[in-house]
């Protein structure tokens, strides 16, 4: 098995050296630059179509960006303008996550939200998101008394004088909604290439010509999903159309014993700054509870800071009193890809022929992804781009969550795999067999990040001090590379310095 | 779908289920079982290759792998059986054990009783919210001891120790022989929480400069770890700004406590103790839940092996005894209370009928005190006292109370730590 696995390995990398020496050229009819939800939503839609569809990406595993550092949140809809493309395209994209999640086994819970009250002039703010809220279409809204609150939500503090409810609203493992729709993608034919960072961009005769170091790819559409740098993507081939602005947020992450405290994603009343901090629950039975909103410098700095989680956890007891932060199992920040517009900015480049952007894509970015999808599709279809539906489109992604399996189940998983008897992670019941299955998913993870991205093996409470060797082993042992060599993330993050000095074994 | 039925299962194999396991074999189990998830016996002492294990319990000097194989011989003398590379999912209250492994698969085990021995497991970076970038090179001490020790693998080159616990400076020295500069040791409180021979033996003896009441203020690196900022902090423990220094390394290490692990505990429905965050024990190491022991570090942490072995042994000889029915039944018991100064007790109940002879009491103090009282009431009567000449919340207190003074007892038991009257 493991020399065939070899073989595949070998036969792969011979493609990608005549890839590279350009004797295989592919015209693509669209290349999508960035897979992060967005990106990862357009191919998984384009793949529908007999089209060549290539993806690249800078860093080493999608999902890498704001789509795996956020609050993990669907929302209903009810905030953005009546009119505006968020509004359209947020209650369309909630509609559509729950039905893709199903298709494609994502952690997903339509667990409704609470945007909560405290004094008179949020009365009246909520009352103006129903308002918006029924104006946008969003099912089933309704404006509760402080009774039915606490009712609903016992843990919430007393001072809350009401809240709006919105069934609608959902939770959703943000970075597996975005590698199912990649992975799906991929199986349906559109090419991948990790590691590509695009330096410079040429427009042909066909479409463009792409340079990512010493590879080229052409296409006669290109997709702009590059997130926090989708203004420097766009200022390659375009004329400056729009400026990103960094929004960094930073979260705490709890422990399971408090992931009861709420059942529902509970707001404050939204502010100039965004929708303030939320305290939620997770898919995964966490507590996570954010962010703050700064405007930074430089859209890759995720550190945290003491000031920002003393103010998130200010705010959050405002909203859960009891919240025990001695619970926390991590800190991260995540930074928002906002723009100087007040709308998502959808659009084919004035400058740019076949050059959309999908960029600004703040929140209800998250929740709007397959719509954005959608409505590039129809941009590229009215410039152009014929589109004829496959009729092998294969639309379904299986994963074993173990964990989650009955006694019965979970025997007869085993007894077909015996490697689902080995629990990895510990704290998340993570087995071999599912890490062994995320190194053989369409798109192969390379590091110890991108495993706990597709399983979950690290995510709990030891935060990987008990599986991390463990898992570094099982990358090392399937992709056949060296155990120094399993980095942790993004390149440059080596775990390993070398081997010990084997008390003179060798001497 | 019931696999196999058992005397006694005993959850973990390291040096707590290995006792317990021993023991209860020698007390009335017929059948017992270990459920071990790792791929050998011995737990956590396989990775502590120092020595200075057994100067208590086998009275000579041992290292971590050689004190763990003085009870895997014993087992050879025994039925005990040992199921290894084996994950227990859950305890139901009826006392079955849901677990698996590749062999068997998903196994349903039915125990007359059970002994917890699952140890703990260390506080990460995320539980202490040190800010800062998140790089690769951060790994808390009992991670990096295992990719030292037991894979072969080093983890950094310049290193700075945050927190002085005994893993900490243990690694400080392992470190430090295998090539690599440790630049600090910092602890946030004014005192080490580590025993006082590893200060020396593996920082002093390696120029290793300790920060006492620092922490670090900031991590940064793109990345793997580049720079850490210390800080000084004041009574509080808050940063004082201006007191930072900033060390360039690779690799930071932390040693800032452990946390017993109950998981399991909670779904038998055992009641914890949100001072130990271990199982509420009786005097005979029971929980709550009736027939199930724990033991070891998942009932609190120890700092010395040899108490683990001793408390184990009570545990599985109290399980042999349930096995064979000759337990006496009791339902009262006397609630043991913190006074001044004292964190937790362990036990935080006595059943006065079920001690022989005498009941031992453990209990840690909250800061570093000097000629000392520790004084037992009964409510308000005092009923017995010991002095100290130096008592620190590193070291663990034990203190032994004859039945007689039990079973006059009318209230509740309160231990408190009071300066000595002049």
């Amino acid at each position: 098995m493991l020399n065939g696995r070899k073989a595949v390995l070998r036969y792969s990398f011979f493609i990608f050296l005549t890839k590279q020496k350009g004797k295989v050229s592919i015209m693509y009819d669209v290349a999508i630059i960035g897979c992060g939800v967005i990106g990862a939503a357009t191919a998984y839609q384009l793949a529908r179509y007999n089209i060549k569809v290539a993806v690249l990406e800078k860093e080493n595993d999608i999902a890498d960006g704001t789509t795996k550092a956020n609050s993990a949140i669907v929302h209903a809809g009810y905030d953005p303008e009546p009119g505006t493309e968020m509004a359209k395209l947020n209650v369309l994209g909630n509609k559509m996550i729950e039905e893709i999640a199903g298709k494609l086994s994502v952690h997903y819970k339509k667990c409704g939200s609470f945007v909560l009250a405290f004094d008179d002039e949020d009365l009246k703010t909520i009352k103006k998101l129903y308002e918006n809220g029924v104006a946008n279409g969003v099912p089933n809204i309704q404006l509760l008394d402080a009774e039915q609150t606490f009712k609903m939500e016992p843990n919430l503090s007393r001072e809350v004088k009401g809240a709006l409810f919105a069934p609608s609203a959902a939770i959703v493992n943000p970075w597996e909604l975005c590698i199912a729709m990649a992975d799906t993608a991929k199986l349906n034919g559109v090419d991948f290439f990790l590691n590509s960072k695009v330096d410079k961009i040429e427009k042909t005769d066909k479409g463009y010509c792409i340079y990512s170091g010493k590879n080229k790819y052409e296409a006669s559409y290109i997709v702009n999903a590059a997130g926090l740098y989708s203004d420097e993507i766009n200022n390659l081939v375009a004329d400056s159309a729009f400026k990103i602005i960094p929004v960094k947020g930073e979260y705490y992450l709890m422990d399971k014993n408090q992931g009861t405290l709420v059942n529902r994603v509970i707001f404050q009343c939204p502010n100039k700054a965004g929708k303030g901090v939320l305290v939620s629950p997770t898919v995964h039975g966490n507590l996570i509870v954010g962010p703050d909103a700064q405007e930074i410098d430089s859209a890759d700095d995720v550190s945290t800071t003491q000031s920002g989680l003393d103010f998130v956890r200010n705010k959050a007891v405002k909203s859960v009193p009891n919240i025990n932060f001695r619970e926390s199992i991590r800190n991260f920040a995540g930074v928002r890809a906002t723009s100087e517009r007040s709308d998502f900015i959808i659009e084919e480049s004035k400058t740019a022929k076949g050059f959309i952007n999908l960029a600004g894509i703040k929140s209800p970015g998250l929740s709007s992804a397959p719509a954005i999808a959608l409505e590039c599709i129809k941009i590229l279809n009215n410039i152009g781009l014929e589109l004829k539906e496959k009729d092998n489109f294969i639309d379904e992604r299986k994963k074993v969550n173990f964990k989650y399996l009955s006694p019965d189940e979970k025997a007869a998983l085993i007894k077909k795999n015996p490697l689902y008897g080995r629990v990895i992670c510990r704290c998340e019941t993570i087995t071999e067999g599912e890490i062994v299955d995320a190194l053989h998913s369409p798109i192969t993870p390379t590091t110890v990040d991108a495993i706990k991205k597709r399983c979950n093996a690290g995510m709990g409470r030891c935060q990987g001090g008990f599986c991390g060797p463990r898992v570094q082993e099982i990358i090392s042992r399937e992709l056949d590379i060296p155990m120094t060599d399993v980095e942790l993330n993004k390149k440059g993050t080596y775990i390993l310095t070398g081997e010990t000095k084997k008390g003179g074994m060798e001497q | 779908m019931i696999s196999k039925s058992y005397d006694l299962v005993v959850v973990g194999g390291g040096p707590a289920g290995l006792a317990a396991a021993v023991e209860g074999y020698s007390n009335g189990a017929k059948s017992v079982l270990i459920l071990e998830r790792d791929r050998e016996l011995g737990g956590i002492l396989n990775q502590c290759i120092h020595n200075g294990f057994g100067l208590h319990h086998f009275k000579e000097e041992l290292t971590g792998p050689e004190y763990a194989q003085r009870f895997i011989e014993m087992l050879k003398d025994t039925k005990v059986e040992v199921k290894l590379d084996t994950m227990v999912l859950e305890i139901t209250q009826g006392k079955q054990i849901h677990c698996v492994n590749t062999k068997d698969g998903y196994m349903i085990i039915q125990a007359k009783a059970i002994v917890l021995a699952m140890g703990c497991r260390e506080r990460t970076r995320g539980a202490i919210g040190i800010p800062g970038d998140r790089p690769a090179g951060i790994f808390t001490a009992g991670t990096a001891q295992r990719y030292v020790n037991m894979e072969g693998y080093m983890v950094g080159k310049r290193v700075v120790i945050l927190g002085s616990g005994d893993i900490g400076l243990i690694m400080a020295r392992r470190m430090t022989l295998e090539g690599a500069k440790v630049l600090a040791c910092v602890e946030l409180m004014p005192y080490s929480n580590g025993l006082n021979r590893n200060i020396v033996q593996c920082l002093k003896d390696y120029n290793i400069p300790l920060y006492l009441a620092h922490t670090i203020t900031d991590i940064q690196g793109s990345g793997r770890v580049e720079k850490v900022v210390v800080s000084k902090v004041d009574e509080n423990k808050k940063p004082i700004p201006g007191t930072e220094i900033t060390f360039d390394c690779d690799t930071i290490l932390l040693s800032v406590g452990l946390i017993p692990e109950n998981e399991l505990s909670k779904s038998a429905g055992i009641a914890l103790d949100s001072k130990t965050k271990g199982p509420v024990v009786y005097e005979n190491m029971e929980t709550s839940v009736d027939g199930i022991f724990a033991c070891g570090n998942v009932v609190h942490v120890h700092d010395l092996v040899d108490f683990v072995t001793a408390e184990s042994q009570k545990a599985g000889r109290s399980a042999g005894k349930y096995i064979a029915g000759s337990q006496p039944q009791c339902s009262s018991f006397i609630e043991v209370k913190q006074g001044s100064c004292v964190n937790y007790t362990v036990p935080q109940k006595i059943r006065v009928r079920n001690i022989e002879k005498t009941a031992e009491l453990f209990f840690r103090v909250n800061n570093v005190y000097k000629d000392v009282v520790i004084k037992v009431r009964d409510d308000e009567k005092e009923i017995a006292k010991f002095k100290r000449e130096h008592m620190a919340p590193g070291e663990m207190e034990k203190i032994v109370l004859p039945k007689a003074f039990l079973e006059n007892v009318k209230g509740a038991l309160t231990v408190a730590v009071e300066k000595e009257e002049a």
